[in-house]
């Protein structure tokens, strides 16, 4: 048997956290946030889940950074906003997720070999590159990243979207593509981090 | 007037309010340079100046000193306006030539600096100095409270106050919407914490009502219009037509047992329509009046259609086996029509109580979906013993395994259901936890089945609630802290086959759960009734953001509203149990009896007039006044105010073009004379 | 009636039925569309979980392009673009910081997003603009017998869409029943189908697509109606695998524009069941 320490000091809290994850837009309402539960309630993932959605609410607003931007929680969401609906203190807590999930990357504190986060990347990367996803590409660039071996798996799949005309080895692409580079640099210039 | 060639001689008072204002305020230095204000005779600084002494010290100087004006500088006028005013009346002079400053909420308690605080308190004191050269004698005016007192709605709260006041020998006229008094008590089985039953405690109260010699009952009927102002209320009741004459009923029901329908075939209402009635019917067996009623919509005598008035065209279809069991007593008429009385009162009560939420409105919930999702109500009918199962508790759909009708082996009973909720209502309901408990003992005393409770917090302040609580849990009541996420039917695992499903985080193990029950019940928090909007506009009350309506203070006030003479009692004022609804509507009939016995009211003088020669007769001000104090006199074509409905606000003050109208109290001189006051720096 | 489209990457790839099928859907019911010149990609869920701002941007690239085209309307038959469109109208009506980032970085490119235009669902535009009576009047096949599923998927109504009821909508299964289809109750209309958990982590994702599958099923359905190119492939492809790790759900899925086209009689072409991974056996009494 393994044994942790679950107790939590005054030292393992970033204090200052949940309340910069709530001046970002649509994450202030979770100064409201009564623990009911509803949203862990209606949550298809949260079975899965390390904490619960509630949890992780209650873990910002308590300054505990690091065990959310390291909990599986914030990946495991698929966006389905059944939470945000249903919460009775209209909190969005689908928002909240997508804040925590970015945070995870730019602090890069997310497990390196999952999935999820690097889908997220390889996505916003291709659409950097060429403005539009090809979702053969796609996919093939986060198995190659994650679990090349698992790729193999997936060959049936291949198959029977060639079957079906849906697969596509062509790297869609805009004209444009400056244009959208352009609009992303100015964005990045905006928020004050322009790449030196 | 006459105040201007008198020489003036103002007596100046600045209290101390312990450290309240003297520790930001130099109260002496104050005194000091109002002293050599023009006009002003005396200036002192004094400790306490609400206390016995300080108030005997203004007597004696106006006597002393002949002082024809008095300003103090203190705290709210809300609080001491009245004890000075006082005072200087006993001193021998008119009140009104009284004027007081607010130098603690709106200087000392709101400062940091004490010498900027000292001079704005210097200012403050100027402008009063100036302004008070201008006030004149007024007169308080006594108006008359007529002693009769309409309650309006009769659950408990109306119930209970009109009791109270018929019992002080007081005249009522209770008015109630439905066909019988009552209101939500009426439907319970049991009430919390003490089990005690509904009906025995509430039936006999009702029949008091019903023949009590000071009360005159009129149910079924509504309020139309309200004229008049305290203490001279004039209301008009619209009485809706039964078609069978009260006085003549005397509630054998042996026309119902005769009707041509031969079984109920109609929803009830009063059961939440779990249960049928037929088109003539008594609400339930102990209504007051004890008198049956007939629905036009259903009876086969009236035709589809309505008369240019609205009432129902009577036909001639049906064997009317009804009448002829009613036989001399001749009460069926069909042929009755909506009347209106007008009766004159002096003060009203209003207990409109409330309504369920609409448990619709929360789809995830199922209800209206799954037939096995019930409403609370709905479950108070069915543990009823004199319910339309006769307190059986079976469930709308599902058989058990002997064919009869299933019962339920699990129950899940959901809290918060449109309460505590941003998207439908953000109050607590107050009265739902403990409801939830009670129907989870009758639940389990009727079936035995396991009982999950969901709540979001458990809220349990009364007198024997904490220990209901306890009681509960001892009895094995499965409580889960966690609102529920959804209700169900689809299965994951054999044993939620054919079930509800309730998915839930069990926020306390931290865990979600899935939790298959056969009944779910839904506890629908209060809302305020569906025409609280007009009933409000109608007796001049306001409502708060939520609906409710609105208190005079929360504190200090609870039953008063802000029209004088009307008061409130009861879950119209905001949701509460019994016990609470029952002191209010106490409270209330207390209220209305210091009217009554008192005979009359002062009223505050400074309202508005009309000056007629300017007055152009352009109307303008009549629909800017909140309390319709304005009336318009065709033959002059010029406005006038009734000063016993005028609140003195000042909106037709600000508003007339021509400036003819002119306040008490408020007026140019005045309140130019203050400004130029304040804004006189030296 | 014209709008401009906004077709979305998906609508190019493996959810081409969905695009093959709602135009000649739109044109048969005289809509014109116009797809937006040189659209980029919304971002859709993954971009907002990078970073916001640009997923914004990138979003609202598309909005200043059909702003400039003059058109007011902009159809998104995709649930994920519809959103994210959506979602950046709102951030930008709501957060003046977000509306003034984008505005200037839209205008480095000569680009303006005034958020005029108003984002829109097919659905919303069959049932509001065109009418279900006007649809009526094109069938000349109607589904008569066929019992379908309508299944919406989370995000077309969650959380900004107005058109339908958030946890019960009902324009699908209107359009269905319109049709002649005969419409199954079920309680997972909106639940999510597993997005690209199905992908990423498919112990979690599938379990959700098998649910789906498996009550559309136990109710009856002949085959679930979706509205979105994520659903249909996380409901239609991965059957093998559901089929190992719990046990067959066999039920095709199709886009609500294809049951259009076959109750309108459309060619085969414009129908095009061929693209289904499932074998449309229920279907083949309809399309005889
Ligand atoms: C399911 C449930 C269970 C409850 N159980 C308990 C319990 O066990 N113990 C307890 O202490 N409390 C309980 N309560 C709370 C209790 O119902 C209220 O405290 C109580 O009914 C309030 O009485 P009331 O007279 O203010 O209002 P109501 O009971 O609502 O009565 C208002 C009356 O006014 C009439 N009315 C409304 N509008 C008009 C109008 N315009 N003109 C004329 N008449 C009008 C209505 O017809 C009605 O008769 C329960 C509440 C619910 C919902
Ligand atoms: S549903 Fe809303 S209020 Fe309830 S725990 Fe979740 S975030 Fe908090
Ligand atoms: S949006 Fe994310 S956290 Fe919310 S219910 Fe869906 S998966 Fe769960």
């Amino acid at each position: 048997m393994e044994i942790k320490r679950t107790i939590k000091y005054e030292a393992d809290r970033v204090p200052g956290f949940g309340r910069d994850v709530m001046s970002v837009p649509g994450c202030e309402a979770l100064e409201h946030c009564i623990q009911c539960g509803t949203c862990s309630g209606v949550c298809p993932l949260s079975i899965y889940m390390d904490y619960t959605p509630r949890q992780v609410m209650e873990l910002v607003r308590s300054d505990f950074k690091n065990e959310v931007l390291q909990s599986h929680t914030i990946w495991l969401c698929a966006s389905c906003y059944a939470c945000t609906t249903e919460c009775p203190r209209q909190i969005r807590i689908t928002d909240i997720m997508y804040e925590l999930k970015q945070r995870a990357i730019k602090e890069e504190v997310y497990p390196k070999r999952f999935p999820i986060p690097v889908l997220a990347e390889e996505f916003t990367k291709m659409v950097h590159d060429y403005g539009r996803i090809s979702e053969t590409w796609l996919v093939t660039k986060m198995y190659l990243r994650t679990n090349p071996m698992a790729a193999l798996g997936m060959a049936g799949l291949g198959m029977n979207l060639m079957k079906t005309g849906r697969f596509s080895l062509k790297q869609d692409k805009i004209e444009h593509r400056e244009e959208l580079a352009k609009i992303m640099e100015a964005v990045d210039h905006e928020n004050g981090k322009a790449k030196a | 007037m006459s105040a201007k060639k008198e020489e003036l001689r103002i007596g100046f008072y600045v209290c101390h309010c312990g450290h309240n204002i003297a520790a930001m305020v130099d109260c002496a230095v104050v005194a000091r340079y109002v002293e050599t204000l023009p006009g002003v005779a005396l200036s002192r600084d004094y400790k306490y100046m609400c206390s016995d002494p300080g108030q005997e010290l203004i007597q004696q100087d106006i006597r002393e000193h002949r002082l024809n004006r008095v300003v103090v500088a203190s705290c709210s006028p809300l609080l001491h306006e009245h004890t000075f005013r006082g005072a200087v009346e006993a001193g021998g002079l008119n009140p009104f030539y009284f004027h007081m400053v607010n130098i603690r909420e709106h200087d000392s308690w709101v400062h940091t600096d004490r010498g900027e605080a000292t001079e704005k308190a210097k200012a403050l004191a100027r402008a009063a100095i100036q302004r008070v050269a201008h006030h004149k004698a007024l007169e308080i005016k006594k108006v008359e409270i007529h002693p009769d007192v309409l309650v309006v709605g009769g659950g408990i709260a109306g119930i209970h106050a009109a009791m109270t006041l018929a019992n002080a020998g007081k005249k009522v006229y209770l008015v109630e919407r439905e066909p019988s008094i009552g209101g939500h008590m009426a439907k319970f089985d049991k009430t919390f914490p003490t089990l005690d039953c509904a009906a025995c405690i509430l039936t006999p109260k009702m029949s008091e009502v019903g023949s009590h010699p000071n009360i005159t009952l009129w149910t079924y009927s509504e309020v139309t219009k309200v004229d008049g102002f305290v203490g001279n209320y004039t209301v008009q009741v619209k009485r809706k037509a039964r078609y069978v004459n009260e006085d003549l009923c005397t509630g054998c029901q042996d026309c119902i047992s005769h009707c041509v329908f031969k079984e109920p075939k109609f929803a009830d209402d009063f059961n939440e329509g779990l249960g049928k009635r037929k088109p003539i019917f008594i609400p339930f067996p102990q209504a007051t009046p004890q008198a049956v009623l007939i629905d036009p919509e259903v009876c086969l005598n009236f035709k589809r259609n309505k008369n240019p008035d609205g009432s129902p065209v009577v036909g001639d279809k049906c064997k009317k086996t009804c009448v002829e069991a009613c036989g001399e007593k001749h009460a069926i008429d069909f042929t009755q029509k909506d009347t209106l009385q007008e009766v004159k009162v002096g003060s009203i009560i209003v207990c409109t109580g409330f309504k369920t939420y609409d448990a619709g409105r929360s789809p995830a919930y199922g209800y209206g979906n799954y037939k096995n999702v019930y409403t609370a109500l709905e479950v108070e009918r069915l543990v009823n013993a004199s319910g339309p199962t006769g307190g059986e508790v079976i469930l709308r759909e599902g058989k058990n395994a002997d064919g009869s009708p299933k019962t339920p082996k699990s129950i899940g009973i959901i809290h918060c259901v449109g309460s505590r909720d941003k998207k439908t209502n953000l109050w607590c309901s107050r009265v739902c936890c403990m409801y939830s408990m009670k129907l989870a003992h009758l639940l389990r005393e009727h079936t035995g089945a396991e009982m999950y409770n969901f709540y979001i917090d458990m809220r349990t302040p009364g007198k024997g609630y904490e220990e209901f609580y306890n009681k509960l849990l001892e009895e094995g009541t499965h409580f889960i802290r966690g609102r529920v996420g959804e209700v169900t039917d689809w299965a994951m695992t054999p044993e939620e086959e054919g079930r509800l499903v309730i998915r839930v985080e069990d926020t306390l193990a931290g865990v979600v759960r899935r939790i298959p029950v056969d009944m779910v019940v839904l506890a629908t928090g209060l809302e305020p009734q569906a025409d609280a909007g007009e009933v409000r506009r109608l007796f001049n009350m306001s409502c708060g953001g939520d609906g409710w309506f609105l208190e005079r203070h929360p504190k200090l006030a609870p039953v008063s509203t802000f029209t004088d003479g009307v008061f409130l009692a009861g879950c119209c004022q905001g949701p509460k149990d019994i016990p609470d609804t029952v002191a209010q509507a106490g409270a209330a009939a207390a209220e209305a009896l210091v009217l009554i016995d008192k005979g009359y009211i002062e009223q505050e003088p400074n309202t508005a007039h009309i000056l007629e020669d300017e007055c152009s007769g352009c109307k303008s001000c009549i629909p800017l006044c909140p309390y319709t104090a304005i009336l318009f006199d065709e033959g002059r074509k010029k406005a006038y105010i009734n000063e016993a409905l005028c609140k003195g606000c000042g909106t037709c003050v600000g508003s007339c073009p021509s400036a003819s109208i002119v306040q008490n109290l408020f007026d140019d001189q005045e309140i130019f004379s203050e400004i130029e006051g304040v804004l006189a720096y030296d | 009636m014209k709008y401009a489209y906004f077709p979305g990457c998906s609508l190019k790839g493996t959810g081409r039925a969905y695009e093959e099928s709602l135009l000649p859907v739109m044109k048969h019911l005289g809509v014109e569309l116009q797809e937006l010149d040189d659209w980029n990609c919304c971002g859709a869920t993954a971009y907002m979980a990078v970073d916001e701002g640009k997923a914004c941007a990138a979003a609202a690239r598309n909005l200043a392009i059909a702003e400039k085209s003059g058109l007011q309307q902009i159809l998104a038959p995709c649930s994920a673009c519809y959103l994210v469109l959506n979602k950046t109208q709102h951030y930008l009506h709501e957060y003046p910081a977000m509306r003034q980032t984008v505005s200037r970085a839209l205008a480095t490119v000569g680009l303006r997003c005034d958020g005029s235009s108003a984002v829109r669902h097919p659905l919303d535009v069959l049932i509001n603009d065109i009418g279900l009576e006007a649809v009526k009047q094109k069938i000349t096949r109607p589904l008569k017998g066929l019992k379908v599923a309508p299944y919406y998927g989370c995000q077309i109504v969650r959380p900004y869409a107005t058109f339908d009821d958030q946890s019960n909508p009902t324009t699908m299964d209107r359009l269905l029943e319109t049709l002649g289809a005969t419409v199954i109750k079920w309680p997972l209309k909106t639940k999510c189908c597993g997005g690209s958990l199905t992908g990423t982590l498919p112990e979690a994702g599938l379990r959700l697509s098998y649910i789906l599958l498996k009550e559309a099923i136990k109710r009856g359905a002949d085959v679930i109606a979706t509205v979105c190119p994520l659903c249909q492939f996380n409901l239609d492809a991965y059957h093998p695998k559901i089929a190992a790790k719990w046990e067959p759900v066999p039920i095709p899925t199709v886009y609500f524009s294809q049951l259009m086209g076959l109750a309108f009689g459309l060619p085969a072409d414009q129908v095009v069941l061929n693209r289904g991974m499932v074998p449309m056996k229920p279907l083949a009494a309809a399309m005889a």
